[in-house]
C-alpha cells in the first residue's frame, strides 16, 4: 500500500516539477512585480493605476471581448447544431475545415487579413474593378472585432459541437413526443443540455479576446488601445515591469471572478432550479 | 372498418438502406385494448412503434388514427405518447419538471400542472420524489418517471418499447402487474413491445406475433397458444414438439410412423402438415399402453414438473409431467386427440420443434442474455 502511494508520487513528479516551473513560478513573479515599485519596495500604486489611468481602456477591452464572444456564440451555435446532426462524412470534413486555420500561425493569419482588408487590399481592389466605391475597413473597431471573431471562432464551435453530439437523440424524440415543435425542443432541451459547452466556449473566446494585443495593433492600426496593448507596451517599450505585472494581475483576477460567477450560474441552471 | 378502431396500419411497408424491415403490415387496434407486438429482436417492432409515434414515415401504406390518415402528421401533433426503450428522461430537469414537461409545453396553468404531476407521481408510487434528480433514481424508478411523464399529457394511445427490458425479474413481474392495472384504470390503448413471450401472454388482450417484418399471427393469448398458425409461432410462444405429418383424411393424421385421431379437418387428403404437441399435453404411460414408445435421454427438475427429453425414433420430444422417469428408462407416450394441433406447412417448417440439440447447459447459458431469443 505504502509502496503504491510512493510510486504514484514518483510518477507524478515530472508534472509537479513542470507545473512549478512553468505555472506557479511565473505567477509568483507576476504577483511579486505587481506589488513592488521600481525600487523593489512594497507599493499599491501600480495596482491602483489599473482603476485610475487605464480603467477606460479596460472597459473598452471588456466591451470588445463581450461583443466578439456574443458574435462567436451566435455564429457557432446554429452551426454546431447543424453539424452535430449531419452525416458522419460531413462532420469529419467540417471539423477538419474548422481546425485547419488553427494549424497556421496566428500572426501570419492576422497579417493576411491586414492585406485583405487594406484600402488597397484585395476586397477594395475587387470592389473598384467592379465599379463600386471602396470601403474603409482596416484600422477600425469593426476590423478588430472581425479579427477576434475570425481567430477565436473555432474555440467556440468545437466545445459546442462536442457537447451536442453527446446529447441523447432519444431525448429530442421524447420532447417532440410530448408536444415540442423543432424550435421548442431546441429551446427546452438542446439549450439547457448544452450549457457546459456554452460555458467552455465563452471562456475560450472571451479570455483571449479581452487580453489580446496583436489583433488590435495590426487590424486596429493603433488607433485605439486595448488593455492588452497597454500591458504589452510596459514590457516592450517602457520597460515598466511592475506596472505591466500589476495590470496583468488585476485583469487575471477580474477574468477569474467573472468565470467563477458564470459557472455558478450555469450549475444552478442545470439543476433545474432556474427554469429556462 | 369497425367503429371503435383507434389505430389502423394499412399495407404499411418500410425499408432502410434498401432492406425491407416491415413488409405490408396490416394491423387494426381497438380503443382501450392492450396490444402486444411480440417477436425476436430485429423483427421490426420498434420500427412499427416509431411509425405510429410519427418518428418515421412509411414508404408505402397508411397510418390511420381515428379514421384519419396521419402519415405526415409530426409526433408533437399526435395524441400518442411513447415510453422509449431507454426512458429518455431529461437529465437537466428534476423528476417533477420531467413529468410537468408536456404540460408546460401546452401552457397549462401552474395550479393544474401541480395537480396533474402530483396525481401522476402518486399513481406510479413516486410521491415525494419530485425534487430528485433523475440520475439519482434506480432503473425501475426512472421507468416510472417515464410512464408518469407520458401519461401526464393524457394520450389516447401509449406506446411502450420494451419498457421492462432493463429491469430484474422480480421488479419486472411487479411492473407488469402495475402497468396492466394502470391501463385498466385509465382505459386507454396500450401498444406494448416485447420479445418476452411470458410477458406478452400474461398482459395482453391481443398479441401480434412478428418475425422478419411480417405479422405471423394475431389474436388473443389463448388462441395464439392453442392454435399457432405456423412452426415459428408454435415455437416462439411456449415450448412445442413440431413433427412432420400427413393428413390422411379429416380427423386422422400420420406422424412418427403411427396414425392418430385428431380434431382438425379441412386439409386435402394426404396433405403434408406440421403437427404440434405441447410438452405439457403428453402423458407417460406404461410402454405396452403407449401410442409411441421411446427412451428417456435427459431429465430436469423444474419445481412444478419434470422436463423429460424422450428419443422416439431419432426425434427428441419434450415432455412436462409430474412423473419421474430416470434417464435410460423405456416409456410410453399417450396423446389425446384434442391435444394434437395441425398446421399447414410454411417457410418455417423443419426449423423448429425438435429438442435434439437441447441440453440444460445450453438453456442456462442463454437464459440471462435477453436478446438471444431469436435463436
Ligand atoms: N434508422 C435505421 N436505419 C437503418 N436500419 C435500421 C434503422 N432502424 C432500424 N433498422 C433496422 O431495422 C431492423 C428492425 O429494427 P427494429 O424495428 O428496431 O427491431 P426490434 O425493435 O424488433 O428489435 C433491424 O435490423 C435494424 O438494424
Ligand atoms: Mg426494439
Amino acid at each position: 500500500m505504502k509502496n503504491r502511494v510512493f510510486s504514484a508520487k514518483a510518477a507524478s513528479a515530472p508534472y509537479v516539477v513542470w507545473s512549478v516551473l512553468f505555472v506557479i513560478a511565473p505567477l509568483v513573479f507576476v504577483a511579486y512585480y505587481a506589488f513592488t515599485g521600481s525600487d523593489g519596495g512594497f507599493t499599491l500604486v501600480n495596482i491602483s493605476k489599473f482603476f485610475s489611468a487605464y480603467f477606460d481602456t479596460f472597459i473598452r477591452s471588456l466591451w470588445y471581448g463581450v461583443l466578439s464572444t456574443i458574435i462567436c456564440l451566435i455564429i457557432a451555435y446554429p452551426f454546431a447544431y447543424w453539424l452535430a446532426h449531419s452525416g458522419a462524412s460531413v462532420q469529419r470534413t467540417c471539423v477538419m475545415l474548422v481546425m485547419l486555420p488553427m494549424w497556421m500561425n496566428f500572426l501570419i493569419r492576422t497579417y493576411a487579413w491586414m492585406n485583405i482588408l487594406q484600402d488597397t487590399g484585395i476586397i477594395n481592389a475587387a470592389l473598384s474593378k467592379l465599379g463600386f466605391d471602396t470601403v474603409h475597413m482596416i484600422n477600425t473597431g469593426g476590423a478588430v472585432i472581425f479579427g477576434m471573431v475570425y481567430n477565436f471562432l473555432p474555440y467556440m464551435i468545437l466545445p459546442l459541437y462536442s457537447i451536442m453530439t453527446k446529447i441523447d437523440p432519444s431525448m429530442l424524440d421524447a420532447a417532440s413526443d410530448l408536444g415540442c415543435s423543432k424550435l421548442q425542443s431546441i429551446i427546452k432541451v438542446v439549450l439547457p443540455q448544452s450549457v457546459p459547452g456554452i460555458v467552455s466556449g465563452i471562456t475560450m473566446v472571451f479570455v483571449p479576446s479581452v487580453s489580446t494585443f496583436y489583433i488590435s495593433q495590426k487590424l486596429g492600426g493603433g488607433s485605439f488601445d486595448l488593455i492588452g496593448d497597454v500591458i504589452e507596451r510596459q514590457f516592450t517599450l517602457s520597460y515598466n515591469y511592475n506596472l505591466g505585472a500589476a495590470l496583468s494581475l488585476v485583469l487575471m483576477v477580474l477574468i477569474l471572478v467573472s468565470m467563477f460567477f458564470m459557472r455558478r450560474f450555469s450549475d444552478a441552471d442545470s439543476d433545474g432550479e432556474v427554469l429556462m | 372498418m369497425e367503429k371503435n378502431v383507434i389505430i389502423d396500419l394499412r399495407n404499411v411497408s418500410k425499408s432502410f438502406d434498401g432492406e425491407t424491415i416491415l413488409d405490408n403490415i396490416n394491423l387494426s387496434i381497438r380503443d382501450g385494448e392492450f396490444v402486444t407486438l411480440l417477436g425476436p429482436s430485429g423483427c421490426g417492432k420498434t420500427t412499427t412503434l416509431r411509425l405510429i409515434g410519427g418518428f418515421l414515415q412509411p414508404d408505402s401504406g397508411d397510418i390511420v388514427f381515428q379514421g384519419k390518415v396521419i402519415n405526415d402528421v409530426p409526433p408533437y401533433k399526435r395524441q400518442v405518447n411513447t415510453i422509449f426503450q431507454r426512458y429518455a428522461l431529461f437529465s437537466h430537469l428534476n423528476v417533477y419538471e420531467n413529468v410537468a414537461f408536456g404540460l408546460r409545453v401546452r401552457k397549462c396553468p401552474e395550479k393544474e400542472i401541480k395537480k396533474t404531476v402530483d396525481e401522476m407521481l402518486e399513481m406510479v408510487n413516486l410521491k415525494g420524489f419530485g425534487k430528485r434528480r433523475t440520475e439519482s433514481l434506480s432503473g425501475g424508478q426512472q421507468q416510472r418517471v417515464a410512464i408518469a411523464r407520458a401519461l401526464a399529457v393524457k394520450p389516447k394511445v401509449l406506446l411502450l418499447d420494451e419498457p421492462l427490458g432493463a429491469l430484474d425479474l422480480k421488479l419486472r413481474k411487479d411492473m407488469q402487474t402495475e402497468l396492466k392495472k394502470i391501463q385498466q384504470e385509465l382505459g386507454i390503448t396500450f401498444i406494448y413491445v416485447t420479445h418476452d413471450q411470458e410477458e406478452a401472454l400474461s398482459m395482453s388482450d391481443t398479441i401480434v406475433v412478428m418475425d422478419s417484418g411480417k405479422i405471423q399471427q394475431m389474436g388473443r393469448s389463448e388462441d395464439i397458444y392453442n392454435e399457432p398458425k405456423n412452426a415459428f409461432v408454435a415455437d416462439f410462444i411456449g415450448e412445442s414438439n413440431i413433427l412432420d405429418g400427413m393428413m390422411r383424411s379429416d380427423f386422422y393424421v400420420d406422424f412418427s410412423g403411427k396414425r392418430f385421431k385428431c380434431v382438425d379437418k379441412g386439409f386435402a387428403p394426404n396433405e403434408a402438415v406440421d403437427v404440434v404437441v405441447r410438452p405439457e399435453d403428453v402423458d407417460f404411460v406404461p410402454v405396452e399402453e403407449g401410442m409411441l414408445t421411446g427412451e428417456v435421454t435427459l431429465v430436469t427438475f423444474k419445481g412444478v414438473h419434470y422436463e423429460t427429453i424422450v428419443d422416439i425414433g431419432g426425434f427428441k420430444w419434450m415432455v412436462q409431467t409430474t412423473d419421474y422417469h430416470p434417464v435410460g428408462s423405456k416409456v410410453g407416450l399417450k396423446i389425446e386427440p384434442d391435444e394434437i394441433h395441425i398446421m399447414p406447412k410454411s417457410e418455417y417448417s423443419g426449423l423448429y420443434g425438435d429438442y435434439s440439440s437441447f441440453s440444460e447447459e445450453f438453456d442456462e447459458l442463454s437464459e440471462p442474455e435477453e436478446d438471444e431469443e431469436d435463436e
